[in-house]
């Protein structure tokens, strides 16, 4: 690399800096575009607000939730559902694919099962689930473990499948055990596919814990939709939609940066 | 007492399909010191041979001695090479080359100053910190060496580790590599399906018939020039001999 730019380089990165903020203020413009063009078309009543609903109308039942002081212990409701179905998932999902990978024997008799249980619609298990262990947090839980795991199990073991065989050769020249060869190679070269997993998961175990409230019904967010669809509140449907898809997508980002920071340590 | 000796080794594969056998009763002998070169088209068994002499394959009958000991398994006075480098590129270039330390146990201050000890001699010190996908083609076989010279194997087995490379590295690296085998007064046993790399790496050679594996010929390679390199060896007016008597051994057809 050379120490001093050249005027050519340095026109380049400018281009380069230029288009990318270029995409983000389209971005943020392309936001306050829907939400104005929502807002107004409610407001002249070409569209009706008691359906469609509009953000202003959102915005004041988001301070008037706030204010009865219900919204938090709804939102906190549904997050702690979604981190410890989400953790739980994943992993046990990284640990029954490393059982699976140090038997061949389990993952052969397994194989079968894990496929019809991955093609199977996961939620179909819910009101099963609520008989067995009551209608509460533990169900919807267990609802979000059932939607992330089974893929977690399949995606994580083929990954590890897919480990560079030669590598594997060159630790066992050295006389690494199976433990050593899953540690030093299976576990750190699959680090991309647990992460990707990891991230899948995020989405997962929203959809099984709202899922999971849906039938409940007694806290959370998805409690907040159910009932508002009930009774006609669309206010407040489309107002913890929005708060689901800001928290959904904090998570994403927290997983994310988490990758990042472990693959920069490590 | 030879660093290698091969009795009779044979090695038939099971599959569905039925038997395979890849190598027929194969014997030599390698002196502690030795560079020996084996070369025969792809899929004569060399590779199997050599997994055997490292202990990772049982042969089907037949077996090898290291130092007159009988081997039974993996055994730490044997480095392994492979075709391609296999450094793990989520390893820095110092953590790749205490892999074998590790596995063996073998993190101690005095095996470490070795490594630091070797990346200094061979010119790697500087890039310890870095991970392979920075360094060349060269430099990773130099630092794959060092990662089998650090647990401080006799005997160097090296399997196509240069057919990765393209040729003109390639002419580079056979020179780098073999100056540090016989710097470091190691045993070494190169596979290879390379006659000229074959000629100008080893001491001497022998040369495999097809499938099922068998020693056809024993050539041993001698240059009338002091310090052989081998650069200097392609260079040698005997090379030409040498390729030629080894070619029409090897029977290749197109
Ligand atoms: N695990 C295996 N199962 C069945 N056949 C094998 C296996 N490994 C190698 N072979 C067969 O044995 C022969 C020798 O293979 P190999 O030792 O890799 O040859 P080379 O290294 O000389 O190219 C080949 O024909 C190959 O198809
Ligand atoms: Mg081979």
């Amino acid at each position: 690399m050379y120490k001093q730019e050249s005027e050519e380089q340095k026109k380049y990165l400018q281009k380069l800096k230029a288009r990318k903020r270029l995409i983000t203020a389209l971005r943020i413009l392309l936001l306050i575009f829907i939400f104005v063009f929502w807002e107004a078309v409610t407001r002249f009543n070409w569209l009706d607000p008691f359906i469609f609903s509009s953000p202003g109308r959102m915005l004041n039942t988001f301070i008037r939730l706030y204010n009865e002081g219900s919204l938090m212990t709804h939102i906190f409701t549904t997050l702690w559902e979604t981190v410890v179905g989400f953790l739980l998932g994943t992993i046990f999902g990284i640990l029954i694919a490393i059982i699976l990978w140090l038997s061949e024997t389990c993952s052969r008799v397994l194989e079968p099962y894990l496929v019809v249980a991955n093609a199977l619609p996961k939620i179909a298990l819910g009101p099963v689930f609520i008989v067995w262990m009551g209608a509460g947090p533990v169900a919807i839980i267990t609802v979000a473990v059932t939607v992330s795991l089974i893929v977690t199990v399949l995606e994580v073991y083929t990954g590890f499948l897919e480990t560079d065989s030669e590598k594997i050769r060159l630790v066992q020249s050295f006389g690494a055990n199976r433990k050593q060869v899953l540690t030093k190679v299976v576990l750190p070269s699959s680090f991309p596919v647990m992460m990707n997993a990891l991230k899948v998961n995020v989405g997962m175990s929203w959809v099984g814990v709202i899922v999971g409230e849906f039938l409940v019904s007694k806290a959370g967010l998805g409690y907040l939709i159910v009932y508002g669809g009930q009774v006609f509140q669309l206010d407040l449907v489309m107002t913890s939609v929005l708060i689901l898809s800001v928290l959904a997508a904090l998570m994403y980002f927290g997983v994310q940066l988490l990758g990042k920071w472990i693959s920069e340590k490590y | 007492m030879p660093a290698v000796t091969v009795e009779n080794i044979s090695k038939r594969y099971h599959t569905i399909d039925g038997e395979i056998p890849a190598l027929d009763n194969i014997s030599f002998e390698v002196s502690e010191g030795e560079f020996i070169g084996i070369v025969g088209p792809s899929g004569c068994g060399k590779s199997t041979l050599l997994s055997i002499i490292a202990g990772l394959l049982k042969p089907s009958s037949g077996q090898v001695s290291i130092f007159g000991e009988k081997l039974t398994g993996v055994n730490p006075r044997i480095g392994y090479m492979l075709q391609r480098d296999s450094l793990f590129e989520w390893r820095t270039i110092y953590k790749n080359v205490i892999l074998g330390l590790e596995i063996q146990n073998q993190v101690t201050p005095d095996r470490l100053e070795h490594v630091e000890h070797l990346l200094e001699k061979y010119g790697l010190i500087n890039f310890r910190n870095h991970h392979p996908s920075q360094l060349s083609g060269g430099m990773r076989q130099r630092a794959a060496l060092i990662r089998t010279l650090a647990v401080n194997p006799d005997i160097l087995l090296l399997d196509e580790a240069f057919s990765a490379l393209d040729y003109q590295t390639r002419l580079a690296v056979n020179d780098d590599i073999y100056k540090i085998i016989k710097k470091e007064g190691k045993t070494a046993i190169m596979v290879t399906h390379d006659i000229s790399e074959a000629i100008c790496m080893s001491e001497r050679l022998y040369v495999m018939s097809k499938r099922p594996g068998t020693i056809k010929m024993s050539v041993e390679i001698k240059f009338n020039q002091e310090n052989r390199t081998p650069l200097s060896s392609r260079e040698a007016p005997e090379f030409r001999q040498y390729f030629n008597k080894v070619w029409k051994e090897l029977d290749v057809h197109v």
